[in-house]
């Protein structure tokens, strides 16, 4: 799988040029620049506070950049719902772009499959039977076909969250951006939700993870980013990054997450 | 002592009271009609990014919410038509008053209601390509609502016992009513335990389907 973004032609889906974005005075992002190829996935690794979260927020632009551009498929993003002239709108842009939260966040008062298929008739526009089909071929390749009438509330962690993936999946998505999915689960939970991420990684499906799970980043990640203090400070392989790190920040980083 | 109970003089005029008490119903379905949309309106003026209308619908709130009924009552029939030059018919000064009183505490219920949901909820919708009204109306609403709904019950059954204010600026609900078989009959402790148990048949009901649907919500969620 890590031969997958040398396999095809290096064509970014999103990328971000000169990316700041503060938080009153405080500039929790120092200028990013960073491109995500086709089929590539990318992990995103760093202290606590390195703005991790805000950079990957800003690829879907669920955080408004303070300077620099997101573009998605070499189409840049304008700061309007909608389209408008040769800006692409966020409502597109987030409609390519799926989405899984640490939190989860499914919507309570729909079952499992209506959470699924929320996206596909809603903001798609597909017929409901389309939709169902397609949603629940999502379901099980996820393994919970037998729970799609539940709802979320009947559901553990860990089957949540896979709900989750499988609801953002539903828009048939080009990239996935991933923030820590596996950090409010249970430990015993948390092997579930990795099994069904490394799969996608798998089948080409472009993601950025941002993930303290060192050894499943080394494992699933085709490029590693080490984030400190809103820059990108090291990047690589994997196997420089996380297996045998050389600077001194990152070794000590890395050692801590290791398990 | 003992008192000599007659119900029966006091019932002669018990068209008097279904009509006061018809007077009553109506004026509560009204003004919570009307206090709805107002409700709606100022709920919305409070979550836009507009500061004035943000501050607009704040000070109508608070200068509803921090008078006494009977105060409004006085100012919009007595005040309110020397301010505008004119009169003001009492049931419409009734009907205007309840309604902007009601709105008051609406707004603040579907706003609340609103921000209670946690902001995830938003995100999740959005992350999916929604726009901000298909969030909205699908996603933030539908939870919403089945939290708004015991305080507005609430509310409303406070509002049926306000509509007896209206009697002061003479419109002849159930209150005015008693207080003209009292003026027949010459006897009070009827005529008012009367008005009293018929406040009573009217609410009890409602106050029991209330507990019981935050019941049925509670084990819902
Ligand atoms: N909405 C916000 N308002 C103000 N400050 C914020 C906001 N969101 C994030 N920050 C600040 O930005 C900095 C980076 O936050 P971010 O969540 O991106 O870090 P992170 O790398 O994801 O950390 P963690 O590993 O703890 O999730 C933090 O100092 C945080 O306090
Ligand atoms: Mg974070």
């Amino acid at each position: 799988m890590k031969t997958n973004a040398n396999s095809t032609a290096a064509v970014p889906v999103i990328s971000v040029v000169g990316l700041r974005k503060s938080y009153g005075s405080h500039e929790v992002l120092k200028g990013i620049d960073l491109s995500l190829l086709r089929g590539e996935v990318v992990a995103l690794i760093g202290p606590s506070g390195s703005g991790k979260s805000t950079l990957i927020r800003c690829l879907n632009m669920m955080e408004t950049p303070s300077q620099g551009v997101v573009s998605f498929r070499q189409q840049d993003v304008g700061d309007r719902f909608r389209d408008t002239g040769d800006k692409i709108g966020i409502g597109t842009l987030r409609r390519h772009v799926g989405m899984v939260f640490q939190h989860f966040n499914l919507f309570p008062h729909k079952t499992v499959l209506q959470n699924v298929t929320e996206g596909p008739i809603v903001v798609c526009g597909r017929p409901r039977q389309e939709a169902d089909a397609l949603a629940m071929d999502l379901l099980n390749q996820v393994g919970l076909v037998d729970k799609h009438a539940a709802y979320p509330n009947h559901l553990s962690g860990g089957q949540k969250q896979r709900v989750a993936i499988a609801r953002a999946l539903a828009m048939e998505p080009e990239v996935l951006l991933l923030d820590e999915v596996t950090s409010a689960l249970d430990p015993e939970l948390v092997g579930e939700v990795l099994a069904v991420i490394k799969r996608l990684g798998e089948g080409g499906m472009t993601m950025a993870i941002v993930t303290h799970e060192m050894s499943f980043a080394a494992e699933v990640s085709s490029r590693v980013l080490f984030l400190d203090h809103g820059i990108i400070a090291q990047e690589g392989r994997p196997d420089d990054i996380i297996l045998n790190p050389q600077n001194e920040r990152l070794r000590s980083f890395v050692s801590r997450f290791k398990s | 002592m003992t008192y000599n109970w007659d119900f029966h003089s006091v019932w002669q005029y018990y068209d008097l009271f279904v009509w006061g008490l018809w007077i009553s119903v109506v004026y509560t379905f009204a003004s919570i009609l009307f206090g709805v949309l107002i409700g709606f309106v100022a709920c919305a003026a409070r979550l836009s990014r507009w500061r004035v209308l943000n501050l607009m619908a704040r000070a109508y709130q608070e200068i509803f919410r921090c008078t006494p009924l009977l105060v409004q009552l006085l100012w919009f029939y007595y005040a309110f038509p020397l301010l505008v030059g004119g009169s003001i018919d009492n049931r419409v000064a009734a009907l205007l008053t309840l309604s902007l009183y009601v709105g008051a505490f609406y707004a603040e219920i579907f706003r609340s209601g609103i921000v209670s949901i946690d902001k995830g909820q938003r995100e999740a919708a959005a992350a999916i390509g929604m726009s901000p009204w298909q969030s909205m109306r699908r996603i933030v609403l539908p939870q919403a609502l089945k939290r708004m709904l015991p305080s507005f019950i609430n509310q409303s059954v406070i509002q049926f016992k306000n509509t007896s204010l209206v009697s002061v600026i003479s419109v002849a609900d159930l209150a005015y009513m008693a207080a003209v078989v009292n003026g027949q009959t010459y006897r009070p402790l009827e005529s008012y335990t009367v008005m009293a148990l018929l406040y009573i048949a009217m609410l009890l009901p409602l106050t029991q389907a209330a507990d019981w649907i935050e019941k049925r919500l509670r084990v819902s969620d």
